[in-house]
């Protein structure tokens, strides 16, 4: 389409929160990047929310500071927002809009990318059937992550959600298969040192370089975040579906994105949602989320693990509620299993990997996995509530059966879930600790296991009767 | 004929608005821009119109043109619907994936069925028999399920003056003239158009006294689903509505199953077309693929897509009903396609109501599920087709009091809580036996008397009352612990564990559990329940119930689940002989005892 994008407007007649409306547009596009000289020569950015009738409703990532209606030139690109991609972002350290902060050279362009991206056709996806071994029991015995999942960390403040991220991301593998792997970071007004505790922790490992960060921190300016997962995530797909890596990408912290989100959409009058999100909340965390998966034909694959914390730890705020909706499962941090000083507190109960019935088992992870798995549930919610109970009754008013899963609950928690920092356990090593700590019970009593599977574990020495 | 073209006002989001789109008609299909984005019109104004684009608008700007077409929103109907996988207006995505590759781009147009391909058509009417609309003309073996049956499309009436023969025919070829009373001569062929907004029409409404055989124990005991009814199952998310439709889609004994994923995950939709070709229908043994219909608008398709996609899955629902088959609609989720019409209608600028979703919420749910039901077809013979109706919805916090699951719930006639503490125990299916119902019960009582036993109303009753005052109990028991209660009620407690651990639970992924057949239910239960008789007898006259736990016919009785399925009689049958056995064994020491009279 032919376009005049040269044309400067001087014809702001608004400025609200992070919106600039300018009048007298002429075929202004929906959506396109704009940019803005401020009263003092700061160059800023913004794109095109709503379009028409000679006006253009402006979002600007900067924010509107120092802005007026006088001065200020606007200037429309006639082009949606691109992000210059090339397997050279590794190693850097780039703004949330993608520009170098780091003293390096600009980005050298393979090719442009719209930052939208476009939905992958659900007939060319595939399905995520490699287990990804973390190292961490909670995750691998009970909720295994699988390469080209969706897998967010829903916590809350003050709790160790960055440890235990960052504990994934140095000890993340495929057993047995070592591919081209690449990190991408969103930050997304976090502090500094958080960001500064991810680069140290990625530093240690030597994962640095083969890491992509892209900053917005909490100083930055609260509209970049809209932009910030996007551009990540464009980096990502490049590098998954062009250049044939498997890439995990860290966002974090979506609850401070979906807080720019409601800003703008405060700021344009919209009816608000629940808790005063916009109702479009859900297709916008999607076009985020979605953006993970593998592909017929293509080697690469991007492995999502958003980090959000939910204000007040509750699971039902829209944000924690509607992620969980798109997202396949969660790993929920848990208030109480943090103060009783277990780590990785992550409670298995609410906690729920979707993508993992395809990908453990036989040749994946061990034949056993699924049916211990099973069993372990069972033994440690059995244990769970008796101990509501023991609180009301004193133990000794509790069956043979039921002090055994009340010890079975506990040990499960101290030997099970609870390990080291550094501690990088092997699927097997997860699997015989559920053994070892299922031999509190007698064969019968393990209903989920088949008697073939228990006459196995017998043999191997991992489940012995006491 | 030229068609009014007009030029777009403004833009936001889906939303836009065109002028000098002059005589266009509500719900009329028009393409927007350069690059012909499908949209339709929502709105009619005096000389301002608004469209809803069912592709993504970036790059858009005003003073494009936007064109009429005429027709409102249709979709393909004839043979090779079956086996297919659309996007949410019936734009087949393999063709999609081949002409954008692995994303898909935008202004992209293809048709619902493929012209070129050639199929069997085998008349079944000769020349100078009188046809009106619904009456079948001939068959085309579409799969190794299905043979369709070709119809008058509506509006058309009168005598047949040309039929082909028996041959392999494209949808698009003429197979049948027919003169009306004016004498006007129309050319039927395979395919035909409806318009996706409005119910196709049928003689009437039967009765519903068919149940929908899930496979599933919990559903198909204690809150069946009847053929031609309506169900939703609300959830919060990791409740497993996903996997209950999937095993609906996978085991009901409907002859055709739509399948519309509706503003949910791409790998679930991915999840379907890889396994679902491989597993075989349990009917028939043939390929599931021969029998199901996929559409598939994932989340982050265009949200205007999402709100057609529910119209679409029912209009070709209702074309395999009105051949006479029973077909089964899953909706996975209607509260996406809620949100969709919310979105659309805070763009339009329209006043909202509870929670911001439109006025109209409860009427539009409303005008879905009324699209559900046991009916006479059109046309001739009678031919009776159903289109059972199950819509998962998804209500925020998993909290039911939201206004999608309320309206659902004035509607449907069954009810499948999803419970989350299930879930979070890996209780599955997560469904709640005392909040869920179904209205269905006394409609299906005949079939099931028949078909299963005359004592199955008492078994359902019996159970249910177990799981009742199992419920009871348990709060006693949070507040004094187990001992205080008398054996007579701790033995409810283990009947009731009985019943949800060794009945209730099912495996989606064990390969026997994850389908139970009917009969398969009727014995297991019938054996839980014998079991709990003889219990509660025995521990009328002293016997302790750990006396009774001990019984190794409660070993075999765990794994009822996994009886092979065209085996399990004689499985049941040894069991209940053994549970026989020890009951008369601890009977014949009470008796030695004392305790009874021989001849009880």
């Amino acid at each position: 389409m032919v376009r005049e994008s040269s044309i400067v407007y001087r014809t702001v007649t608004d400025v609200r929160g992070p919106l600039l409306i300018v009048d007298n547009t002429h075929n202004v596009a929906y959506n396109e990047v704009v940019k803005i000289r401020a009263p003092n020569n700061e160059l800023l950015t913004g794109t095109v929310l709503e379009t028409g009738s000679g006006r253009a409703v402006i979002q600007v990532f900067e924010g509107t500071s120092g802005l007026d209606t006088d001065l200020t030139a606007v200037r429309f690109t006639g082009e949606t927002m691109k992000l210059p991609v090339s397997t050279e972002i590794l190693g850097r350290i780039l703004d949330g809009s993608g520009n170098p902060l780091d003293k390096g050279p600009p980005l050298t362009a393979e090719d442009h990318l719209d930052i939208y991206g476009s939905p992958i056709n659900p007939y060319a996806r595939q399905y995520p059937r490699q287990p990804i071994q973390t190292g961490l029991s909670v995750i691998d015995g009970l909720n295994t992550l699988v390469r080209g999942q969706k897998l967010p960390i829903f916590s809350g403040s003050g709790l160790p959600h960055n440890r235990v991220a960052a504990q994934i991301v140095r000890q993340a593998k495929i057993p047995g298969e070592e591919g081209d792997f690449a990190i991408v970071f969103a930050a997304m007004g976090i502090t500094a040192t958080e960001a500064q505790y991810f680069m140290e922790s990625f530093g240690e490992t030597g994962a640095l370089e083969h890491t992509a960060l892209f900053l917005n921190l909490a100083n930055d300016p609260a509209i970049e975040r809209i932009i910030t997962p996007r551009a990540a995530l464009t980096a990502a797909e490049y590098l998954a579906y062009e250049s044939d890596m498997h890439v995990l990408v860290i966002l974090t912290d979506m609850t401070n994105y979906a807080e720019a989100l409601r800003e703008i959409s405060a700021a344009r009058s919209e009816v608000p949602g629940r808790r005063g999100y916009p109702g479009y909340l859900y297709t916008d965390l999607s076009l985020i989320y979605e953006r993970a998966g593998r592909i017929h034909g293509r080697k690469g694959t991007i492995t999502q693990m958003p980090i959000l914390s939910m204000p007040q730890d509750d699971m039902t705020h829209p944000i924690p509620d509607l992620s969980g909706y798109i997202t396949e499962g969660q790993m929920i941090v848990s208030r109480p299993m943090h103060r009783k000083g277990i780590y990785p507190p992550i409670d298995p109960g609410p906690s729920l990997s979707r993508l993992m019935k395809e990908g453990i088992g036989e040749g994946m992870t061990r034949f056993d996995h699924k049916e211990i798995q099973a069993q372990l549930y069972y033994g440690y919610s059995e244990g769970r509530d008796l101990r509501d109970l023991v609180a009301v009754v004193g133990s000794e008013a509790l069956t043979n059966r039921d002090q055994k899963y009340l010890r079975f609950a506990d040990r499960f928690e101290n030997e099970f879930i609870n390990q080291g920092e550094f501690e990088d356990r092997s699927f097997e090593t997860t699997l015989d600790i559920g053994w070892n700590l299922l031999s509190e019970f007698p064969e019968r009593e393990l209903k989920r296991c088949d008697p073939s599977t228990i006459q196995w574990a017998k043999e191997r020495g991992a489940y012995k009767i006491l | 004929m030229a068609h009014e073209t007009g030029q777009i006002e403004s833009i936001s989001g889906p939303v836009v608005k065109a002028r000098g789109l002059h005589g266009v008609r509500m719900y009329e299909v028009v393409r927007v821009g350069h690059e012909q984005l499908i949209g339709e019109v929502i709105e009619v104004g005096d000389d301002i119109c608004t469209v809803q684009c069912y592709e993504e608008t970036s790059g858009l700007s005003p003073g494009e043109p936007v064109v009429a077409t005429g027709d409102a929103l249709s979709v393909e109907l004839g043979p090779g619907l079956i086996g297919s996988i659309y996007d949410g207006i019936q734009r087949p995505l393999p063709e999609l994936k081949e002409m954008s590759g692995d994303f898909i781009s935008r202004g992209l147009t293809v048709e619902g069925l493929d012209k070129e391909k050639k199929w069997t058509f085998i008349p079944s009417v000769n020349k100078g028999e009188m046809v009106e609309p619904g009456s079948v003309i001939g068959e085309v073996p579409e799969t190794g399920i299905i043979t369709s049956k070709i119809m008058i499309p509506l509006g058309i009436k009168g005598e047949i003056t040309e039929i082909v023969s028996k041959g392999d025919y494209t949808v698009v070829e003429t197979i049948c003239k027919v003169k009306d009373d004016h004498g006007d001569i129309h050319e039927v062929m395979m395919m035909q158009k409806t318009a996706v907004r409005k119910g196709r029409p049928f003689k009437e409404r039967v009765p519903m006294n068919t149940p929908l055989i899930t496979g599933q124990r919990v559903i198909d005991t204690f809150m069946p689903q009847a053929k031609g009814g309506t169900g939703a199952i609300p959830g919060g998310f990791g409740t497993g509505k996903t996997v209950t439709l999937h095993q609906f889609a996978k085991w009901a004994d409907a002859q055709v199953v739509v399948y519309v994923g509706c503003g949910e995950r791409g790998n679930e939709m991915t999840e379907a077309l890889e396994e679902w070709p491989s597993l075989k229908d349990p009917q028939s043994g043939r390929p599931l693929m021969e029998r199901t219909v996929l559409i598939a608008n994932t989340s982050n398709m265009p949200v205007a897509a999402r709100e057609a996609s529910i119209y679409v899955a029912v209009t070709l629902a209702e074309y395999f009903r009105d051949q006479g088959l029973d077909v089964a609609l899953m909706a996975d989720s209607t509260s996406r396609w809620a949100e969709a019409l919310r979105e659309i209608s805070g763009r339009l600028g329209q006043l909202p109501s509870e929670e911001g979703y439109p006025a109209y919420l409860g009427s539009r749910l409303a005008q879905f599920y009324e699209r559900g039901g046991r009916v006479k077809a059109l046309g001739g013979k009678d031919r009776i087709g159903s289109i059972t109706l199950c819509g998962a919805v998804s209500p925020p916090g998993g909290d039911f009091s939201e206004p999608v699951t309320q309206a659902t719930l004035r509607i449907v006639k069954v009810f499948w809580a999803l419970d989350k503490d299930l879930a979070a125990r890996r209780f599955f299916p997560a469904i709640n036996t005392l909040t869920s119902y179904s209205l269905y019960h006394n409609n299906l009582e005949k079939w099931h008397r028949e078909h299963l036993g005359t004592d199955w109303p008492d078994l359902v009753t019996e159970a249910m009352a177990i799981l009742q005052k199992d419920q009871e109990l348990r709060e006693i028991v949070q507040l004094v612990g187990p001992d205080a209660l008398p054996e007579s009620e701790r033995a409810i407690l283990e009947a009731a564990r009985m019943i949800k651990e060794d009945f209730l639970t099912q495996s989606a992924l064990h390969e026997i559990d994850t389908f139970c057949p009917i009969g398969k239910t009727y014995r297991m239960l019938r054996t839980i329940i014998r079991f709990t008789r003889k219990m509660t007898r025995a521990v009328k006259l002293g016997v302790n119930v750990r006396r009774i736990l001990e019984f190794s016919v409660l070993d075999n009785i765990a794994r009822m689940k996994i009886a092979p399925w065209d085996s399990y009689e004689s499985t049941m049958d040894k069991i209940e002989t053994k549970m026989e056995r020890e009951f008369q064994a601890l009977f014949n020491e009470l008796t030695e005892a004392g305790f009874i009279t021989p001849e009880i």
